[in-house]
């Protein structure tokens, strides 16, 4: 394949170009992979800013998993039954197994998690704003796994047929996990409020404190969102920001119907003609700046992540030192 | 006794092995010798479990997060079992007894409860209670108590992956550097005294003929395995005096009260709630 043209739609994408192939035939597989709406593989040629996005956007979300962990782990030791711990527990846990997933797909893009890691901990990447947010109440541990993860499946499930394998891959693994988080979000909040006067109050409260930091999860709207359409171009995302706000809050309204409780949205009203439910507007002053680290815990999770990496740096050495030991044991051993 | 499975959005275990619930719903009754013994090893695996949760998103690198969490999971797990069995002795639920319950009712071992210190003194920790746990269950599955038995297999297969971590850890850690040794070495030397309670013979056990494991007869196996991981891991076995008060008691510790303040904080604040 030597011309850009797009390979015709119903026919499936060539051959890859041989090894040392021009610069115009490998972007041109690429461009087809993309038209095809195919898979986008490790050992594909890229256009180096498809890497660099991919990269970023994985290696966020990857931060936002570990980072996720503190505001749950917060209840863990103080969770009214031992079955909610044990649930808590179990879904903290998945958090961290959906960051070395996600590290692992960061890493077929040439980056190695130590850097990735490194990023984190320097303050260079980002990670969702929602996790600099307190977990005050337990009622938070409800309102986190419905709506937050809630969010995030909004976000994931079409990030499954995102164009870079590894990355779509990883999103299939992680999405199943997520539905049992926010059922388990679910159930917590359904029990606060059918529970006590001081149960419900706990449950609203939590939600009202959530909803719109939760909303804010599918970042800015559309009109301030310049780099989205180049992600929408390249398969890596499938809908907008304000349409899968939209789609949530299309599922939120009538299962918070369910939950007897309120979403802090008095304009939220069923809109005949789009067939949606209109909601106002969002605070987006009070996200930018808690994006710009005046959110009421960015430092202290930080501190958290920063003091967990310093204080595992000796085991970590350990652990290398013994398995370079071992290697070399073994290779005495062979040679013998 | 069959415990039939049953599909639940919250059930962790698999197949037809053992969970709380079952136990709850089996119409299985202890008696009141069996619910005490039952208590000592619930609340062994309460306070460990609790401890360890601590890690959880703290630990040195996200396989130890996991690792750790899934050990605590473990220990939370088997609590729920031999409370919930206990209970049945005297109507009370899993949560009645962990949460309800003050701080001279309960009757963990203070190993169990020691903090957790760095990983070095976590791993100190783990390594001695899952030689311990690893020998009490692999007796106790042969335990004439059906309910016993069955949650002893259960345990045991998860206490196998514990003592598999621990030992590894114990390897790593005593080969690997000596900054590592020395972290470990001390771990030992804090955990050391409370070893002899492990193996006290506690009330109701002499009750029990057939039904619980005498602690003491445990201890020569576990000895014996625990001080070869300690020499092939290049360490040294403490010699230092065992702490008075080894009676699960809990009369001679100060840390099972720090504990339940935290565990129980919220539980106590809205008694009747369910969550
Ligand atoms: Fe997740
Ligand atoms: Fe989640």
């Amino acid at each position: 394949m030597t011309s850009t043209e797009k390979t015709p739609t119903l026919s499936p994408v060539a051959d890859a170009p041989a090894a040392g192939a021009s610069h115009e035939a490998e972007q041109a597989y690429f461009d087809a992979l993309i038209t095809e709406d195919s898979r986008v593989e490790p050992r594909d040629w890229m256009p180096e800013k498809y890497r660099k996005t991919l990269t970023r956007q994985v290696s966020q979300h990857a931060h936002s998993e570990i980072i996720g962990m503190q505001p749950e782990a917060n209840w863990i030791t103080r969770a009214p039954s031992l079955k909610r711990k044990a649930i808590l527990m179990a879904k903290v846990q998945d958090e961290a197994g959906h960051g070395l997933y996600l590290y692992s797909a960061a890493e077929t893009l040439g980056t190695p998690r130590h850097v990735l890691n490194e990023q984190l901990l320097e303050g260079r990447a980002k990670y969702s704003s929602i996790f600099n947010y307190p977990a005050r109440t337990w009622a938070d541990m409800g309102a986190i796994g419905w709506l937050v993860d809630g969010a995030a499946i909004c976000n994931q499930v079409p990030l499954c047929r995102a164009s870079y394998g590894p990355y779509g891959r990883a999103m299939v693994r992680i999405c199943k996990e997520e539905s049992f988080h926010q059922r388990q979000g679910w159930e917590i909040l359904y029990e606060l409020s059918h529970g006590t006067e001081a149960q419900k109050k706990m449950a609203q409260d939590a939600v009202n404190r959530f909803y719109g930091p939760a909303l804010q999860m599918f970042g800015p709207p559309d009109a301030d969102s310049p780099n989205s359409q180049q992600s929408m171009n390249w398969n890596i995302k499938r809908f907008s920001n304000d349409e899968l706000r939209q789609r949530f809050v299309d599922m939120m309204v009538p299962q918070a119907e369910a939950l007897g409780l309120t979403l802090p949205d008095p304009d939220i009203k069923w809109n005949e003609e789009r067939g949606h439910y209109d909601y106002g507007p969002l605070d987006w002053d009070e996200f930018h700046s808690v994006i710009q680290g005046k959110g009421p815990c960015n430092v202290q999770r930080m501190q958290r992540r920063r003091a967990a990496h310093d204080e595992g740096a000796w085991v970590r050495e350990a652990a290398a030192e013994y398995a370079r030991k071992n290697a070399e044991q073994h290779a005495e051993l062979m040679g013998a | 006794m069959s415990y039939a499975s049953f599909e639940s959005a919250t059930r962790h275990s698999e197949g037809e092995s053992i969970i709380a619930e079952d136990i709850a719903t089996s119409g299985v009754q202890a008696s009141e010798a069996v619910a005490r013994y039952a208590l000592a090893l619930g609340d062994d695996a309460l306070m460990l479990g609790q401890r360890l949760a601590h890690w959880i998103s703290r630990a040195p690198e996200l396989e130890e997060d996991i690792a750790l969490g899934n050990i605590a999971l473990d220990l939370i797990g088997h609590a729920r079992f031999f409370l919930t069995y206990a209970g049945t002795a005297w109507g009370k639920t899993e949560d009645d007894l962990a949460y309800f319950r003050d701080e001279e009712e309960f009757r963990s071992v203070r190993l169990a409860e020691q903090e957790n210190g760095d990983f070095g003194q976590t791993i100190a920790r783990q390594l001695i209670f899952s030689y311990y746990q690893y020998e009490l269950y692999t007796e106790l599955m042969k335990s004439e108590d059906p309910t016993l038995a069955a949650i002893a297999a259960k345990a045991l297969k998860e206490v196998e992956y514990h003592q598999d971590h621990a030992t590894a850890w114990a390897l790593r850690l005593g080969i690997g550097t000596e900054e590592a040794n020395r972290r470990l070495q001390e771990g030992l030397y804090y955990m050391w005294p409370y070893i002899d309670e492990l193996f006290y013979d506690f009330e109701p056990v002499a009750e029990l003929p057939g039904v619980a494991v005498v602690p003491s007869t445990l201890r020569a196996r576990f000895e014996e395995r625990l001080h070869a991981t300690i020499a092939e891991a290049q360490l040294q076995v403490p010699d230092v005096p065992q702490a008075r008060g080894g009676d699960r008691s809990g009369v001679m510790s100060e840390h099972r009260g720090h504990i339940l303040t935290e565990l129980q904080v919220l539980a106590r604040a809205h008694p009747g709630a369910t969550w």
